[in-house]
């Protein structure tokens, strides 16, 4: 199966346009996890509106023998099932590309374009003339168009058959029908186009070890593995699947058989501002606890979130960014919360974050995170999106070293208590800033009040302006013992003048844009930050290069903004790429934005020029 | 203002409790509320009940929020954590604190700004949660820390200390708690110890949310003429529907009480409040009954205290009971029970191939 490099084998992106609620999103797990049991890389994002029923929704599927796994930012086969969005669907195809539709109703004459091939299928007239009920229909029609995409792309039905029969293990009767409308699809869809499509699927052997696998189950999952027992949430899209996967594992994994009694206690706040607060309680009172939510939750948290900063309360938040301002776009993607998080809460207050890009980030920074937070008693805010969050992601397979035991960080036991003439709270004994903390019902002479009003350094209340700065300044000093402690950026450096930096989700995107500009004759060192405070090999390779793009996905520029305030990189150095649309960056606006910047430079020298 | 340690003034003569300890051993820092406040004699009362019970400091854990009364977990028990969380959420680091460690007691401290005005929600769901706390709110319907602005708990027609006049009806915490099904719910006045520290004791006790609403006048902002939080008014106008006593596990059956004047109710420790009558047929049993009362005294301007309301049965499920955790606090369970390992890791990842 020798494949040229203009070949489409392996290489097109396949969107599908349908209803929200309709239940296409099953249809599209199964291609999907067809094309991925084939052995092919492949990325599915699914565009979803903020909706129970009706509104508009599309599923991108990325089909790359190279293992690109970002929108690559074209579309070469589009199933057009959306009436209200057909105009655009259409214009949206790429020159030479293939359109499916339903033909059972006419199509608008206006809508058509003599650059692509049109594929009609009567796909609801099939439907109902072999299956009753309503629901039963509509939701066929989805599995129906599922079996004429098998046929076009040379999808192995006895695959898709294997994985309805997983899928509906509990329901056989459901296999059937299923596989009667699969077979409905493909059967037409054989007769009467050329079959397969020059876009098409060859089986490969480039996804074993890998798993499809969503960053909020891959999250939950890391929480379960670093023994958090407590969580306490209020539901916030694109969240809330975070907390439910996490209750599912529990509930598989942690209820004594014999009294039904659950290791964990699930706690459904009354809101943020309470799910923060039992979280701080809880680790407070030494439980492993976290809570997920997304940046309007992030904003109710804030005053908690100082008190923890200030106090010196562990917390593991996670927070699966979506659009804002405001309510913003809450099934869209985007990193508009850096900031927040960097500084939530009023005074002179800085949070450690953790940028997970996949969902394989998601697991093994899900424990690091609880970690870091009893280690540095503060809150650790895990800065996932909607991207990574709710799609699944193709990622090696996750592994487990049964030699991790939680780090706990400094808990003076009982006996340790006892030996002690009296327990201060605040000191710093061991000058890397980290004070020593006691829990409730160990030993009397550990009790200390836990406040967020000013403190000495031996716990007490002060308003005495020394006393005060100490313990101040003693916070700062564990910020850069942080530093020391998070994860490292990954770097990619062969001593080039150009980088690029980029934070979270859009890793996938850059690393298929540096191949392409590569091939344009621009070489560019990678850089991608993985946590905040940032170490010192992000200051290294700011200062090293000479023109730096930093893309992220917002419209205010702000990891760029916390570069230039935590580093002592020169600000005219670092171009903005920014894209804020709400829909995951694509490679090529990643090409096309350096390649302006530099042609810009070149013909005009206008410094400035992008971004700023 | 700051931290003053209260000297630690012993004498060999002075009364030991089951463990050994004296009332000293219950004491915390020096107060700074103002002399004469009335949180400081509900600081007391907590010390004796505290004592009374012989708890073990360390397993007494103090929450409060923001305001004066809210400092006063500073003024008792120095061997207990306290936790000082921020205005109106120290439900939520209760309700945490809990979820860890369901071993120890919670005694949250707050006052009525706290609790009616920005904490009104978190107080309603602890409500809900049945949590396992006693919950007492220093009410003197008035802001102290900022000088006299009205609460959501003063009355309508009471004067501001400037003269102003409240014409807005007040949020009554003793009728939400029955309202929303609270277990436990009683309302005392500082000025009366003798009612306040059984009430204190059984509270701490019950098994579930406990509410005592301590009626605590603001010697500084509320104590004037026209006021109905003030000790001239509340001592006039409290009228006790029901006589509590606590009696310890340990204590022996008492018979001094006369037949059909008293009722005892079992808690679930095997220790027992004993409920006297006042003259009236007053049922501290009946929840519709009691939210009557209550309304009714409060319409002649009086307010109904003692032990208001008591489910008699203990029945309703509290928060850990409702989420079927294990007796060991989740703080203390081993990582082996915790993580399925490596082996354990594989099997969950098989769906995802």
């Amino acid at each position: 199966m020798a494949t040229s490099a203009s070949s489409r084998i392996n290489d097109f992106t396949l969107k599908i346009a349908t209803v929200n609620g309709t239940g296409s999103a099953s249809a599209n797990t199964l291609l999907m996890k067809s094309i991925f049991r084939s052995g092919v890389p492949v990325m599915g994002k699914n565009f979803f509106p903020s909706n129970i029923q009706g509104l508009p929704t599309w599923y991108e599927i990325r089909v790359s023998r190279e293992g690109h796994l970002a929108r690559s930012g074209s579309v070469e086969l589009m199933v057009a099932l959306n009436p209200e969005t057909y105009a655009r669907d259409v214009r949206e195809l790429a020159p030479g590309g293939y359109l499916v539709y339903d033909s059972t109703w006419p199509r608008p004459v206006l809508l058509s374009r003599a650059d692509v091939t049109v594929l009609g299928v009567p796909l609801a007239r099939m439907c109902n003339e072999n299956f009753n009920g309503v629901r039963t229909r509509i939701l066929m029609k989805n599995i129906c168009y599922a079996g004429v995409l098998a046929a076009l792309l040379n999808l192995d039905p006895a695959r898709m058959r294997g994985l309805l029969e997983e899928t509906y293990a509990k329901k056989p009767q459901l296999i059937e029908s299923n596989m009667k409308a699969l077979q409905l699809g493909f059967d037409y869809a054989r007769e009467h186009f050329p079959c397969p499509l020059p876009l098409a699927i060859e089986p490969m052997d480039r996804t074993a070890g890998h798993i499809m696998i969503d960053g909020n189950t891959a999250a939950a999952l890391g929480c379960v593995f670093a023994g958090a027992t407590v969580a306490a949430w209020y539901p916030i899209t694109p969240s809330t699947s975070l907390m439910d996967a996490f209750k599912g594992f529990c509930e598989r994994l942690r209820v004594d058989p014999q009294s039904g009694r659950k290791r964990f206690a699930f706690i459904q706040a009354e809101d943020e501002l309470a799910a923060i607060g039992m979280v701080l309680g809880a680790s407070w009172n030494g439980a492993r606890a976290f809570t997920a939510t997304s940046g309007p939750g992030i904003s109710l948290m804030n005053e908690f979130l100082g008190l923890a900063y200030y106090a010196e309360v562990p917390a593991v938040v996670f927070d699966v960014q979506r659009v804002g301002p405001s309510t913003g776009m809450p099934t869209r993607t985007q990193q508009g919360d850096l900031m927040a998080c960097a500084y939530a809460s009023h005074g002179d207050t800085r949070h450690v974050c953790l940028y997970p890009a996949d969902p394989a980030e998601c697991f093994t920074m899900a424990a690091e995170a609880f970690d870091l937070a009893e280690r540095l008693q503060t809150p650790v805010l895990v800065l996932s999106d909607l991207d990574i969050g709710m799609n699944d992601w193709m990622c090696p397979e996750f592994h487990w070293d049964d030699a991790y035991r939680p780090d706990r960080g400094k808990v003076l036991s009982r006996e340790q208590i006892e030996k002690l003439d009296k327990f201060h709270r605040y000191l710093d004994p061991d000058g890397d800033g980290i004070p020593w903390r006691t829990l409730p019902g160990v030993h009397p002479k550990g009790a200390y009040f836990t406040r967020g009003s000013g403190h000495t350094q031996f716990g007490a209340y002060t308003e005495d302006a020394h006393d005060y700065q100490v313990v101040l300044d003693r916070l700062m000093k564990k910020w850069q013992t942080a530093k020391t402690r998070v994860p490292r950026a990954l770097i990619e450096s062969a001593g080039r003048q150009i980088g690029i930096v980029s934070v979270g989700s859009t890793d996938s995107a850059v690393r298929e844009a540096l191949a392409l500009l590569a091939a344009e004759g621009v070489a560019a060192d990678y850089m991608r930050v993985r946590a905040f405070p940032f170490g010192e090999e992000v200051e290294r390779f700011l200062a090293e290069h000479a023109l730096v793009f930093v893309l992220e996905q917002n419209r205010d520029a702000q990891l760029r903004s916390l570069l230039t305030l935590e580093t002592a990189v020169e600000k005219a150095k670092l171009r903005s790429l920014l894209h804020y649309s709400g829909l995951p960056v694509s490679s090529r606006f990643i090409v096309e934005g350096v390649l302006a910047e530099l042609r810009g430079r070149s013909s005009a020298a206008q410094p400035n020029a992008v971004g700023a | 203002m700051t931290f003053i340690a209260k000297p630690k003034v012993t004498h060999p003569s002075l009364p030991q409790n089951a463990l050994g300890l004296t009332r000293r051993a219950y004491e915390g820092a020096l107060s700074t509320l103002c002399a004469g406040c009335g949180h400081d004699s509900i600081t007391a009362a907590i010390v004796e009940a505290c004592w009374r019970l012989s708890l073990e400091p360390q397993n007494l854990v103090k929450l409060s929020g923001i305001g004066c009364s809210s400092k006063t977990t500073a003024y008792f028990v120095s061997g207990a954590h306290g936790f000082n969380a921020v205005h109106g959420r120290m439900p939520s680091i209760a309700t945490g604190a809990n979820a860890a460690n369901r071993r120890l007691t919670y005694l949250g401290v707050s006052g009525d700004g706290d609790t009616l005005s920005i904490g009104l929600g978190q107080f309603c769901h602890a409500v809900r949660r049945n949590l396992d706390m006693l919950y007492l709110i220093e009410n003197n319907g008035v802001y102290g820390l900022t000088k006299g602005q009205f609460s959501a708990s003063a009355d309508v027609g009471t004067r501001a200390k400037k003269g102003e006049t409240n014409l807005q009806p007040p949020i009554d915490p003793v009728l939400l708690a029955l309202d929303l099904g609270a277990t436990f719910v009683a309302r005392g006045f500082s000025g009366d110890k003798r009612q306040l520290v059984p009430l204190i004791e059984a509270g701490l006790k019950h098994r579930g949310f406990a509410l005592i609403d301590v009626l605590s006048p603001c010697v500084t902002f509320n104590d004037h003429e026209g006021s109905t939080k003030s000790y001239a008014y509340t001592r006039e106008h409290y009228e006790p529907a029901v006589f509590a006593d606590f009696v310890p596990r340990e204590a022996p059956i008492l018979v001094d009480y006369a037949p059909g004047e008293a009722r005892e109710v079992a808690l679930h420790d095997g220790s027992r409040i004993v409920l006297r009558k006042t003259g009236s047929d007053y049922d501290p049993t009946d929840r519709a009954a009691a939210g009557a009362a209550v309304q009714s005294r409060m319409s002649c301007g009086e307010y109904l205290t003692g032990l208001i309301y008591l489910d008699p049965s203990e029945a309703r499920a509290e928060f850990h009971q409702v989420n079927a955790t294990p007796d060991e606090p989740l703080n203390a369970l081993p990582y082996e029970q915790l993580s399925p390992g490596s082996q354990g890791l594989r099997k969950i990842l098989s769906r995802y191939r």
